[in-house]
């Protein structure tokens, strides 16, 4: 392949070369169990606790508000599993929103299996979830609200100050899932007023296969990862002392310079929509259409009258990666849940496709991207028997 | 995940459009995927003279509905009837698993445009 211009900065992001140098004596040198009792444990720990710091600092929290998962799923997992096992005396219903990842999204389905009602808040034509209905929806043996802070697929940027504030009013607690939103938008725990926050490294230039979920001090939580006395003894399992130096290092360096890299990466976005609408037609922006109100680094489209796979493999076979959000994409041949629940009709949502632009893309790619982008529109409309030119 | 051989047809597929004076159309929806195949052909004699397909779907949709128009043109009628998707793989080399129902498409929609001529003919 002579091009590849990587467009899918929402699924991951390359590992930063700092974090990655951060992370690199912690593989064959400094390779004790933090928790073991001499000088090799000791030097694991120090990691571990520096790094602890570090993201908490990031976003507010005390170190001891903060602790490790093996990824974002997990993080999402130990919140709405932790909390419907800890307060199920107090009650069985858990509200979240239509538009949740998988790893709400199913854990709240799987939950339902065992006794637990969950409402799943029907969101706007932007994506956005509203707080009337959040206020109507919650009962008095509601137990969790769970919305996540930036929607995935059209970068729905969520009112959870607000969100938070009615759970809250009605004594309820508040989870989010901020895996999309940290490192690309600026936040503060303690201003939101969250008692739960997860986060995925891999989505900020950190390695993948770490998470970690923020709990609000004081707050009682079932344990999720039983085992050993890690994670001051809420979560089991020996720490994965390399990631969670590289999760901290890339957190530390996208906080530092999250300003000017979201103005970049808006800058590109913005560009490539301009120049997407002004020349494909018969095609829907999903998510927000203020810029403000969703994710930098997010655009996404429906092209009426093709198929998503076939946009995807075409861009692919012009050495560009995008994602769609269409059934053929996968192994699942339902269109994306989240596109239905903003009102593209099924067939449209079968034709979509998201681009997420990153801090190493270029102008050029944009340009190059929205060239290939209208050649293949136009070539598979072609070849569609719903187009007919006019 | 998919084959060479299925991303050169991709690439460049053969028998796209629509045969201009046709006298069989038939287009079929894909119960699996809410996915479209329309085929167009010209029938004289009871022989395939021309088809064309149009396809709304992913890529081994198009690759199988040009891999199966290609098959059939020049043949007869009955000789197009008795092709299946699964010639079409064996043809193609292979499809991965869950894109087998694309390739259904196409036989699909041959059978259709021919019950179309024969309705046409009257019979
Ligand atoms: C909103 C959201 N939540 C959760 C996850 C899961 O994170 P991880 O890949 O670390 O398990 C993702 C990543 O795909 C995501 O985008
Ligand atoms: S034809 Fe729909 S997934 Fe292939």
């Amino acid at each position: 392949m002579e091009k590849s211009i990587y467009l899918d900065h929402a699924a991951t992001t390359p590992l930063s070369e700092k974090a990655f140098e951060a992370m690199k004596p912690y593989f064959c040198e400094m390779f004790g169990n933090p928790n073991s009792q001499h000088v090799y444990g000791r030097e694991g720990a120090k990691a571990v606790s520096e790094s602890r710091a570090k993201i908490a600092a990031a976003i507010g929290a005390k170190p001891s508000e903060i602790y490790f998962t093996s990824c974002g799923t997990e993080a999402d997992n130990w919140a709405v599993k932790g909390t419907a096992w800890q307060y199920g005396d107090k009650g069985k219903h858990i509200i979240t929103s239509m538009i949740e990842h998988p790893a709400i999204y199913t854990t709240c389905k799987q939950l339902e299996k065992y006794g637990y009602e969950v409402t799943y808040l029907p969101v706007d034509g932007e994506g956005f979830v509203s707080p009337e209905e959040l206020e109507k929806a919650i009962r008095p043996d509601t137990i969790l609200v769970s919305i996540m802070f930036a929607n995935n697929e059209i970068g729905t940027i969520e009112p959870i100050k607000q969100l938070c504030e009615i759970a809250h009013a009605h004594g309820v607690l508040f989870h989010t899932d901020a895996v999309q939103a940290t490192g690309a938008i600026r936040y503060d725990v303690k201003e939101l007023g969250v008692d739960m926050l997860s986060m995925s490294a891999h989505k900020f230039y950190g390695p993948k296969g770490m998470g970690a979920l923020y709990l609000r001090n004081g707050l009682k939580m079932e344990k999720f990862i039983t085992g050993g006395e890690q994670e001051r003894a809420h979560r089991g399992g020996t720490s994965n002392t390399p990631g969670i130096v590289g999760m901290a290092t890339a957190l530390e360096e996208a906080m530092s310079t999250l300003e000017q890299d979201a103005a970049y990466v808006a800058s590109l976005r913005d560009r490539f929509v301009e120049k997407v609408l002004a020349n494909i037609d018969d095609i829907l922006f999903n998510g927000p259409k203020d810029m403000s109100k969703r994710l930098p680094n997010n655009a996404n489209f429906s092209f009426r009258y093709i198929e998503g796979e076939s946009i995807l493999f075409s861009l692919d076979l012009a050495g560009i990666s995008a994602s769609s959000g269409s059934a053929c994409s996968s192994a699942s041949l339902d269109p994306s849940r989240t596109l239905l629940s903003i009102g593209v009709p099924v067939g449209t949502a079968h034709g979509s496709i998201r681009f997420t632009f990153g801090k190493h893309n270029t102008v050029e790619d944009v340009d190059y991207t929205v060239e290939q982008l209208v050649s293949t529109v136009r070539r598979l409309r072609e070849m569609s028997p719903l187009y007919h030119k006019k | 995940m998919y084959n060479e051989k299925v991303m050169e047809i991709f690439k460049n597929p053969q028998h796209m459009g629509e045969v201009e004076n046709y006298n069989a159309i038939g287009t079929v929806g894909n119960e699996t995927c809410g996915d479209i195949m329309q085929i167009t052909m010209r029938i004289e004699d009871g022989i395939i003279k021309d088809a064309k397909f149009k396809t709304f779907g992913c890529a081994a949709a198009v690759v199988s509905s040009s891999t199966a128009t290609g098959m059939i043109i020049g043949k007869t009628v009955e000789e197009a009837l008795q092709l299946t998707n699964k010639q079409v793989i064996e043809e193609l080399g292979e499809l991965p698993p869950q894109k087998i129902h694309c390739s259904v498409l196409a036989e699909d929609a041959i059978r259709a445009a021919i019950a179309d001529y024969e309705s046409r003919q009257g019979k």
